[in-house]
């Protein structure tokens, strides 16, 4: 005899309650996390080595990195910071295990910002929660100003949009109101910000939004 | 793609939910899937194969529902399919929109054999 049994569990649970340990991991340590995420070739590592440049006297930053070589972090090492590699073995994205493995490979409780840098893509990273506080997506100019269309899921869970290599513009030919409004269409009101890491355009804004997301954590808890 | 990662987690969570109900074989596994819950059926049907076999789950049918992926307006209330390029509103031209449909997930429900009852005292199998 055939019996229906309901079911009806998200099936990525497991990554979901292991996200919400993370998060307590994080606040117990009190420490900021941010998961950066991209495309590959969007300028992760470049934003990432530029804002820890600027923050790395006031604030304590360690970072992870989802990657398959530990080239994107050497640049960081040598700055002097705590970094990880979350070795991915070629996975799309990171998920709550990883991050969770990795964290005993930080002192958290000597940290107020923890970056995350995800797996280049803008699909799959979207899916799996990590169990930080912020999601920080940059977009690029040479990538086309219609990604948000593309990839609805990535932008609607951004906290703050980075669209990088604004240098490029005018070369391009890339419509930033018709690339905003796609954004907003799904994520009204988030936070857009026009940088360029090679000349530091719109950087003093990001830093600004950073630092004040750091000192309002206390609160936001 | 992640297929393997969440074919295992459909295994988990059918076997979970067989247990719990005594089941011994598992027939079917009912699953919904959004559209915008990027996933290749034939793939996790691949990966389902191999993982499952020597479970009470071999050789168990995958059916996938899909659900289209919509969008309201958040100023007319007009609901409407994800256009390809754009996410104005074809009623009233707003772009102001909440992705309603296309997000789930998650598997909805199992169709298993239940063990037969154990014979009472005083009954002949």
């Amino acid at each position: 005899m055939s019996n229906k049994i309901p079911v009806v569990e998200n099936i990525l649970n497991a990554n979901d309650q292991l996200a919400e340990e993370v998060h307590r991991r994080l606040n117990q340590a009190g420490v900021l996390a941010v998961n950066f995420m991209a495309s590959p070739g969007g300028g992760k590592t470049s934003v990432i080595v530029r804002t820890v440049r600027a923050l790395m006297d006031e604030v304590r930053i360690g970072v992870m990195d989802g990657d398959i070589v530990d080239l994107d972090l050497r640049e960081l090492a040598g700055m002097g910071i705590p970094v990880s590699l979350i070795n991915t073995g070629g996975e799309c994205h990171l998920d709550a295990n990883m991050v969770y493995r990795a964290l005993p490979s930080l002192n958290l409780d000597a940290l107020d910002l923890l970056i995350i840098e995800n797996v280049g893509n803008l699909i799959c990273p979207a899916a799996f929660k990590l169990g930080v506080h912020l999601n920080v997506v940059i977009a690029s100019v040479p990538e086309g100003d219609d990604k948000p269309y593309k990839y609805p899921q990535m932008f609607r869970g951004a906290d703050v949009l980075l669209l990088n290599k604004m240098d490029l513009q005018e070369y391009m030919g890339f419509d930033v109101e018709y690339f905003r409004r796609g954004v907003e269409a799904l994520n009204p009101g988030v936070t857009f910000l026009p940088i360029s890491c090679r000349t530091g355009e719109g950087f003093d804004a990001w830093l600004t939004w950073l630092r004040a997301q750091i000192n309002g954590r206390g609160a936001a808890k | 793609m992640h297929e393997l990662s969440v074919t295992q987690n459909i295994l988990e969570i059918a076997l979970r939910h067989a247990q719990q109900a005594g089941a011994v074989r598992i027939r079917e596994i009912n699953l919904v899937i959004g559209e915008l819950s990027s996933i290749v059926d034939d793939s996790v049907q691949f990966y389902w194969d191999i993982i499952s076999a020597g479970t009470i789950a071999q050789e168990a049918r995958l059916n996938f529902v899909r659900v289209p992926a919509k969008l309201r307006c958040r100023q007319c209330g007009h609901e409407f399919a994800l256009g390809r390029n754009d996410y104005v509103c074809p009623a009233c031209g707003s772009f102001a929109v909440s992705v309603v449909g296309g997000e789930e997930f998650y598997l909805d429900s199992i169709e298993v054999d239940l063990a037969e009852p154990q014979p009472g005292p005083g009954q002949t199998p």
